[in-house]
C-alpha cells in the first residue's frame, strides 16, 4: 500500500482531520532519521503502520544496534 | 579483553591446528587441502597445493615414503587415504608448472655443494627466497642417487625437465666440480654462506669437523657445521634408510638456517615444528563407515580419474568443530570459537559508530555451557561472552534492546507484586527455605503452593519461604551491578531467617546462590521428594514413557538429575533417553537471555531440538524449558504438574504456550495465596489503568505476546488514547490507532470500545522514537 493510500483511510480523532504525508522525525542509538508518514499536522500525530514498525523499521533497529 | 587474554583463548581452541597429515609430512605438505581438489577432480588445483610447499613436485610426488600415511586419520577408521598414489596420480597427469623463480631479491650470494635431494631442495628454496645460488656438483649431473632409482618409478627424462627450472639460476650450475679444501676454501671466501649436500659430496676432504661415522657433524636442528656460516645435510647415514622427504627436509632447514644466518637472527628459536611434530587436531572419529582403500585397476598405471576422485574422497577432512555441530549459536555465525574469539576482541575495541559488527553476537550466546563440555580443551564461549557483556555495560555500549524486556520482567518479580519472606505460616523459625523460583510461580503458581504443602507437612523445623527473582537475567545480561544487589537482598532475607537450608525448585537458582552466597546449603526440591517420597496424590500416569529435558543449568548437577530419575521411576513411568542429556543438555533459548537478543535464534533453536525428535513426550524440570518447549509446539510438562496438580485429572502436556502477561498475574497469585495462608491482607497494589478489560482472540493474544507486548503495555496504551483524545480513526473498519511512547518503546493497538472494556485487535511496537511531526 503506498503511503498516500494509506494516509486516504484515517482520520485524527483528536480533531477530525485529515492525515496529511508529513516528514516525521526519528532518533534510535544516536541515529537520526526523517520518514514521510500519514500525520495529523495541526496534533502532532503520525501513523506508523504495522508493516513498517515490524519490517523496515525492525531491520534498521537492529542495524544499528550492532554499530 | 587484553591482548594476552585473546591470545589464551586463541590458543585454546584448536580448530585450526594442522591434520595428522600435515603435521607428520616432514615438510609439512597441506595434504588435507590437496585431497580435497583430488576429490574435487581438480588435478591442476591439487597440483598448486603441493607446489607451495614441494620442491620439484613432479620428482618428490613420485618417490616420497610418505610417513603422513602412517598417522592418518581415516587409518583409524579403516585404512589410511592412498596420499602418496594421488600425488603420483597428480603429477602424472597435470599441466602445472613450477614458476621459475625471479631475479635475485638480495644481494648475498650463496653455494650449494652437491646436488642429491638435499643440496637441489636448498637451492631451490633460497631461490625462491631471492637469494643468487651456484650449485657446485662433482659428477657430470644433477641429481645425485635419485638417478639411481627405476625408471619405473623415476624416469630420467622427469629428472631432466624437473631440473630444467634450475637452468634459469643466477649463477648458474657448476658441473663436474672437484671440490677439495682448498677449492672449498675459496668458495667459502667468495660465497655468503654455504649449503653441503652430505650425499653427493663425499670422498674429499674439507676442512670440517665430523662425526664418529665420517660424515660431516651438524648441529640436529639447524645443520650447523663447526663453520661459521657453513651448513650440511642430507646423506644417507645419518637418517636410516634414504629416505626422499627427509633428505628434502635437511635441504629445506639449511635453507631455513642461511636466511636467518644472514639476517643475523637466532638460529634456534620456534624450530620445534621443522620437521614432523604432534598435532593438537582434534578429530571426532564417531559414526564415520568403513569405507576400504580404493585399489586401482591397473596397478602399474596407478589410479585412473575415478579411482583418484573416490580414493580422495575417503579424506574425513579433519577438523573439530566439535561444539559448532551441537550449538545453533555458533553454527549460525559461519566460524567457529577461535575466529569468534578475535571478532569478540575487535568488537570491543571500536568505538561506537564505526564497525561494531558483534554486538548481537556477543549477546545471542545462552551461557550455557555445552560447548565447554563438548570441546576437547573445554573452551567456554558462553563464559567469553559473557565477559564482552560486562566490557559493554561498562563502557555503556549495551544496546537496551538486548535485555530490557527481560530485566523488566526480574525487577517486576522483585516488586511489590511477588517478592516476599517469610517464616512458615503459624512458626517463627525456619531450618528451611523454600525459593521456587519467579519462572515457576509465573508458570505453576497452583502447584507452587501445593509443593510448598507438601515441604510443610513432610519437613520439621519450619519451612520458610521466599519468593523473588535469583537475579539471573542480571547476570545473563552482564549487569553486575544489579545482579549484585539481587544476591544481597536475598542472603539478606535469607539470613535474617537464621540461614536455614534453602531448597530451590530451578537449577539456575541453585547454581547462582551456590556460586555466589558462601555458606549457603542448598538443596533441589527433587532430591528432597526422592528422600521424602512422593506424594500421595500425584498426576503421573503409570506406563507412560516421557524423554527427560534436562536443563542446561543440571548440567554439572548429576545429583538433581539422578533424583528427577527416582522420581518418575518411583511414579511407574519410564523414561526415553535423549542423544543430549546428562552433561550435554542444550538451552531452550531463555539461557543467556537469548530469548531477547536474538529471538530468531532462540526459536529455531528449540525448532531444531523438536526437529530431531517430535515423536517424544518431554518432561521438563525447569520453567523456561517447559514454556519454550511448550510455545514450540512439543507435549511436554513440568515435573511439579506431575507431582502436584493443581487440577485433577488433568492433561498437563497439553497445557501448551503461555503469555508474559499470564506469568506475571501467576506470580502475584502465588504471593497473594501465601499471604492468605499466613492471614495477612496483601496489599492492593492497581495501577490506575489495571481495572481496563482487554478482550482478544487466542490468535491474537499469541501474536502480541510473541512481540513481548503485555496487557499492562497496551492498557496504558489505551488509557493514554482514552484520556487524551489522541488516537487516530480507521474510516474503513471503525476501530482506533493508538500509540504510547515509553522510555524506550513506542506501542501500537488497534482496538474498540469504551469505558473499561476493549477489543484488541493488533498491537506492536518499535524502539525508534518519534521526535517530530513537521
Ligand atoms: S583423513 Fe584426510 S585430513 Fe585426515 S589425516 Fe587423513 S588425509 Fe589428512
Ligand atoms: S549457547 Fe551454550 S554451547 Fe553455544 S556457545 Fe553459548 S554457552 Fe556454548
Ligand atoms: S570444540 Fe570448538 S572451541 Fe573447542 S577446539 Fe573444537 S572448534 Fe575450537
Ligand atoms: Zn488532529
Amino acid at each position: 500500500m503506498s503511503v498516500t493510500n494509506e494516509a486516504s483511510g484515517w482520520r485524527c480523532a483528536a480533531c477530525g482531520g485529515k492525515l496529511e504525508i508529513t516528514k516525521v522525525g526519528f532518533t534510535y542509538m544516536k541515529g537520526n532519521f526523517e520518514v514521510d508518514l500519514p500525520a495529523c499536522r495541526s496534533c502532532g500525530q503520525a501513523l506508523v503502520s504495522e508493516e513498517l514498525a515490524t519490517g523496515k523499521m525492525a531491520d534498521a533497529e537492529r542495524i544499528l544496534e550492532d554499530k | 579483553m587484553e591482548q594476552d587474554t585473546l591470545r589464551e583463548w586463541e590458543y585454546k581452541c584448536i580448530q585450526e591446528e594442522p591434520p595428522e597429515c600435515t603435521a607428520t609430512c616432514p615438510i609439512h605438505v597441506d595434504a588435507r587441502m590437496f585431497v580435497k581438489e583430488m576429490a574435487r577432480g581438480d588435478r591442476e588445483a591439487a597440483f598448486r597445493v603441493l607446489a607451495k610447499t614441494m620442491p620439484f613436485p613432479g620428482i618428490l610426488a613420485r618417490i616420497c615414503d610418505h610417513p603422513c600415511e602412517q598417522k592418518c586419520k581415516r587409518g583409524e577408521v579403516d585404512e589410511p587415504i592412498a596420499i602418496s598414489y594421488l600425488e603420483r596420480s597428480c603429477v602424472e597427469q597435470t599441466t602445472g608448472r613450477v614458476r621459475v623463480p625471479l631475479l635475485p631479491r638480495r644481494e648475498q650470494k650463496i653455494a650449494v655443494l652437491g646436488s642429491g635431494l638435499a643440496g637441489l631442495t636448498a637451492t631451490w628454496d633460497l631461490l625462491k627466497k631471492g637469494f643468487g645460488v651456484t650449485l657446485f656438483e662433482q659428477s657430470g649431473r644433477l641429481g645425485g642417487s635419485l638417478r639411481e632409482l627405476p625408471d619405473a618409478l623415476l624416469p630420467q627424462e622427469i629428472i631432466d625437465g624437473e631440473l630444467a627450472i634450475l637452468e634459469a639460476l643466477n649463477g648458474g650450475i657448476r658441473l663436474g666440480e672437484t671440490m677439495d679444501g682448498q677449492r672449498f676454501e675459496e668458495i667459502c671466501r667468495e660465497f655468503d654462506a654455504v649449503f653441503i649436500d652430505r650425499e653427493t659430496i663425499t670422498g674429499c676432504d674439507l676442512p670440517l669437523r665430523q662425526n664418529d661415522r665420517g660424515d660431516i657433524a651438524i648441529n640436529a636442528a639447524s645443520g650447523a657445521t663447526d663453520r661459521e656460516g657453513v651448513f650440511a645435510g642430507g646423506g644417507t647415514r645419518d637418517c636410516g634408510a634414504w629416505s626422499p622427504i627427509n633428505e628434502t627436509l635437511q635441504g629445506r632447514k639449511g635453507s631455513l638456517s642461511i636466511e636467518r644466518f644472514i639476517q643475523k637472527a637466532n638460529m634456534e628459536a620456534g624450530r620445534g615444528n621443522d620437521g614432523p611434530y604432534q598435532t593438537r587436531l582434534y578429530t571426532n572419529l564417531n559414526g564415520i563407515s568403513l569405507t576400504p582403500r580404493v585399489q586401482p585397476a591397473d596397478r602399474a598405471a596407478g589410479f585412473s580419474d575415478d579411482e583418484a576422485q573416490a580414493e580422495a574422497g575417503r579424506c574425513i577432512r579433519c577438523e573439530c568443530l566439535e561444539c559448532v555441530k551441537t550449538c545453533l549459536f555458533l553454527e549460525r555465525y559461519q566460524a567457529y570459537p577461535k575466529k569468534y574469539a578475535r571478532q569478540v576482541f575487535n568488537n570491543e575495541r571500536v568505538i561506537y559508530g564505526a564497525a561494531h559488527t558483534k554486538n548481537q553476537f556477543v549477546n545471542s550466546c545462552s551461557n550455557c555451557g555445552l560447548c565447554e563440555t563438548v570441546c576437547p580443551t573445554n573452551f567456554h564461549m558462553g563464559d567469553l561472552c559473557l565477559q564482552a557483556r560486562r566490557t559493554m555495560n561498562e563502557q555503556k555500549l549495551m544496546p537496551a534492546a538486548f535485555h530490557e524486556f527481560a530485566l523488566q520482567d526480574m525487577s517486576h518479580s522483585n516488586g511489590e507484586h511477588f517478592t516476599l519472606a517469610r517464616h512458615e505460616p503459624g512458626k517463627n523459625e525456619s531450618a528451611w527455605l523454600y525459593f521456587p523460583s519467579c519462572q515457576l510461580c509465573a508458570t505453576s503458581p497452583g502447584e507452587v503452593l501445593l509443593s510448598y504443602g507438601y515441604l510443610r507437612e513432610r519437613l520439621t523445623g519450619g519451612v520458610g519461604i521466599m519468593l523473588g527473582c535469583c537475579g539471573a537475567p542480571a547476570y545473563w545480561s552482564g549487569r553486575d551491578d544489579l545482579f549484585r544487589e539481587s544476591m544481597a537482598t536475598i542472603r539478606c532475607e535469607w539470613q535474617k531467617r537464621g540461614s536455614p537450608r534453602v531448597i530451590t525448585a530451578c537449577s539456575t537458582c541453585q547454581n547462582l546462590f551456590t556460586e555466589h552466597i558462601p555458606g549457603m546449603e542448598t538443596v533441589s526440591l527433587w532430591t528432597i521428594i526422592e528422600e521424602e517420597g512422593t506424594p500421595d496424590i500425584t498426576g503421573g500416569t503409570a506406563g507412560t514413557t516421557v524423554a527427560i529435558a534436562d536443563p542446561c543449568s543440571s548440567r554439572h548437577e548429576p545429583k538433581t538429575q539422578t533424583s528427577v530419575r527416582q522420581i518418575v521411576r518411583s511414579l511407574g513411568m519410564s523414561i526415553e533417553a535423549l542423544p543430549l542429556s546428562g552433561d550435554k543438555p542444550e538451552c531452550c533459548g531463555y539461557g543467556g537471555l537469548m530469548f531477547n537478543a536474538n529471538p530468531k535464534l532462540g526459536q529455531d533453536v528449540i525448532a531444531r531440538r523438536l526437529e530431531a525428535d517430535n515423536a517424544h513426550e518431554y518432561l521438563a524440570y525447569c520453567a523456561m524449558c517447559r514454556d519454550h518447549l511448550a510455545a514450540g509446539g512439543a507435549r511436554v510438562c513440568h515435573l511439579i504438574e506431575l507431582l502436584f496438580p493443581a487440577v485433577a485429572g488433568g492433561d498437563p502436556a497439553a497445557r501448551g504456550w503461555i503469555s508474559w502477561s499470564e506469568r506475571r498475574t501467576n506470580r502475584a497469585r502465588v504471593k497473594q495465596g501465601i499471604l492468605r495462608e499466613l492471614g495477612e491482607q496483601g496489599a492492593e497494589i492497581v495501577k490506575s489503568c489495571e481495572g481496563i478489560m482487554l478482550e482478544m482472540t487466542q490468535e491474537i493474544r499469541r501474536r502480541i505476546d510473541e512481540r513481548r507486548i503485555l496487557d499492562d503495555d497496551i492498557r496504558m496504551v489505551i488509557d493514554h488514547a482514552e484520556q487524551t483524545g489522541k488516537r487516530l480513526l480507521n474510516t474503513q473498519n471503525g476501530q482506533y490507532r493508538a500509540s504510547c511512547q515509553t522510555e524506550n518503546v513506542t506501542f501500537w493497538v488497534d482496538y474498540t470500545g469504551e469505558g473499561d472494556r476493549f477489543t484488541i485487535y493488533n498491537a506492536y511496537s518499535h524502539r525508534m522514537k518519534i521526535v517530530g511531526v513537521k
